[in-house]
């Protein structure tokens, strides 16, 4: 697994994310998970069952946070409170980095509670690497910021996706999350070649990956994970561990969540791609996964 | 930094503030009927001339049909979080009306916070200050409103440490002030609503269960609606939400102790507040026991002044 510093030199595998309907299977069976994501939000509560369940989650597995609402691309000004709650977080799940998304989601202080894409402009990069840089000053611990699946465009842009995610993590000297499926459903609504978004970001910042399931409408597709991964999708993802190296890898599942065991043999088919490329990195090996997988 | 693809002005931060704050008034502005964009803007211009002003169009959807995505997933998204946390007041107003009450809601009290567990922390302000919203049972739909916003702050509400019988020791009562755990919201109700709300969940999970195990059938819904419980009748009840071992629970207790408790909630000492409670010639003895259930149940800490 590639270490490096924007993930915390951390070689972690593969992860689910941890979810209420779960709860019960993983304290009674303990089942062997290389970690589990939580949504940071969920736990930045004062006390109760929440952090009562967490606690026990992190005597046996390795915990890392991501975020749905520090809204980096905002141009608001952080709520401190909220940032002191991430911070004590933080310190009790010890996350050796933690992520959130690219996006903007509130105004004037009024939040929307959604992942909305910003406009790609060199305004927006500044902002956005400020806000980056000072949440990663604050909590003291690398940011990887996530890609997020989009609908609409703006008329402001002034490049493309891929090079706004490039011109921001590198301005806010942070890692990426790369969200492969949220790239094929942006590609799709969009009429970009996700294969050229995979080739043009720096392969080195890529701390972690995502993977997830969509569903398509007739004129867009939108990024609901309440699917398996879909087979475009796991040709991308062969793609973009042979550019970044074998990555730490989550599945997302967040709607009609089945079982533990279906959701964790889901992810466990990542296993396939990134054990063919720890052995041989080469195109057949990868194809030959591909294919198992579909 | 990278190359630009735009021969256009470059984008201020002030301009891109004006887009976000214009973005989010179109994502947040209420539906229309049917659940769809309004077509108008509130300056009665076409919303279509609003989205194509800052939004592309690609080659299936116009900027207003893309901008529309965002908007109905806002709504959708906000109303499901307030069903879920108040499955009691839907079933008081009903599906239609409760998602009238939402909208309105979430229109004059947008969120304010990072979190979705705060969407409904001025519902019941609202709900006063509004009640033909849930005329004609306004008692019995703000009860209820009080009733499940309490069990949200039962769930994950700040714990202090308990006080012990250490620390009372030695105290006078005339000048011994106790407070309650803030997570614990003691509550006078003017219908049973901690037995309707067994009834309500023992019903969910019947439903879920066999959901679960056969195909709904056409005419479920209604056979569903049928089978809910019927809503409670008047009865003047005192209940306690509080948690113990981080599980959620309704404690019934005598209009006395309700007494005594709201009156240690709002700062009186101890032994004036067990007059408010019991009266000059009550029986302190009935305290005694109760304060041993309620310490055990570690429901009072230091006052925090």
């Amino acid at each position: 697994m590639p270490a490096n510093r924007f993930n915390a030199h951390t070689q972690l595998g593969i992860g689910i994310g941890l979810r209420i309907p779960h709860y019960n299977h993983i304290l009674k069976n303990k089942p062997q998970v290389d970690w589990f994501e939580i949504i940071s939000e969920n736990y930045m509560c004062d006390a109760g069952r929440p952090l009562a369940v967490l606690d026990q989650i992190l005597e046996q597995y390795e915990v890392i946070q991501h975020g749905v609402s520090l809204y980096f691309g905002s141009t608001d000004r952080f709520d401190r409170e909220q940032l002191k709650r991430l911070k004590t977080l933080v310190k009790r799940t010890k996350t050796p980095f933690l992520s959130d998304h690219l996006c903007w989601g509130s105004a004037d202080g009024t939040y929307t509670h959604d992942l909305l894409p910003v406009p790609y402009t060199f305004a927006a990069v500044r902002n956005t690497a400020r806000r980056v840089r000072e949440v990663q000053d604050f909590l003291e611990i690398p940011i990887i910021v996530e890609n997020v699946s989009s609908y609409a465009e703006f008329h402001a842009s002034e490049m493309t996706e891929w090079q706004f995610l490039t011109e921001v993590v590198e301005a806010a000297d942070c890692g990426i999350l790369l969200d492969v499926n949220n790239i094929y459903v942006s590609s799709k609504n969009h009429n970009f070649d996700p294969y050229e978004y995979l080739n043009n970001i720096p392969h080195h910042r890529v701390g972690q990956m995502h993977i997830a399931g969509h569903s398509k409408y007739e004129k867009y597709i939108l990024d609901t994970h309440d699917h398996p991964v879909l087979d475009p999708v796991w040709k991308m993802y062969a793609h973009a561990i042979r550019k970044c190296g074998p990555t730490s890898t989550l599945l997302e599942w967040d709607a009609h969540i089945p079982s533990f065991e279906e959701v964790h043999r889901e992810a466990l088919k990542a296993r396939k791609f990134l054990d063919a490329v720890q052995k041989t990195p080469d195109d057949r090996t990868l194809a030959a996964a591909t294919a198992a997988t579909a | 930094m990278t190359t630009t693809l735009s021969t256009q002005p470059r984008q201020t931060l002030p301009q891109l503030r004006r887009l976000q704050r214009l973005a989010g008034a179109v994502i947040m502005r209420p539906l229309a009927r049917g659940w769809n964009m309004q077509r108008r803007w509130i300056d009665g211009r076409p919303t279509q001339q609003v989205a194509a002003q800052f939004i592309k169009p690609n080659d299936r959807l116009t900027s207003f049909e893309r901008i529309e995505i965002y908007n109905k997933q806002y709504w959708f998204r906000l109303i499901d979080c307030l069903i879920e946390d108040f499955p009691g007041l839907q079933a008081v107003l009903g599906r239609p009306r409760f998602n009238v009450l939402a909208r309105a809601y979430l229109d004059q009290c947008p969120s304010r916070s990072f979190s979705l567990r705060n969407l409904a922390s001025r519902l019941v302000p609202f709900l006063q200050k509004n009640p033909r919203l849930i005329a004609p049972r306004r008692e019995l739909a703000l009860d209820m409103a009080k009733f499940e916003w309490a069990q949200i702050v039962a769930f994950d509400g700040p714990a202090l440490p308990a006080l012990t019988v250490d620390d009372l020791l030695g105290k006078p009562p005339a000048k011994l002030r106790l407070a309650l755990q803030p997570y614990i919201t003691v509550l006078k109700l003017n219908y049973p609503l901690d037995t309707y709300a067994l009834k309500l969940r023992q019903h969910a999970v019947r439903n879920d269960a066999s959901n679960a195990i056969e195909e709904r059938r056409a005419n479920s819904k209604s056979a569903s609606k049928k089978r809910r419980p019927p809503l409670p009748r008047p009865k003047t009840v005192h209940v306690v939400v509080h948690r113990h071992n981080n599980s959620l629970y309704y404690k019934r207790i005598d209009p006395q102790a309700h007494k005594l408790l709201t009156a240690l909630r709002d700062g009186l000492p101890l032994q004036r507040a067990l007059r408010v409670a019991l009266g000059p010639r009550g029986n302190p003895s009935i305290a005694g026991q109760w304060f041993e259930t309620w310490s055990s149940l570690g429901w009072f800490c230091k006052p925090s002044h």
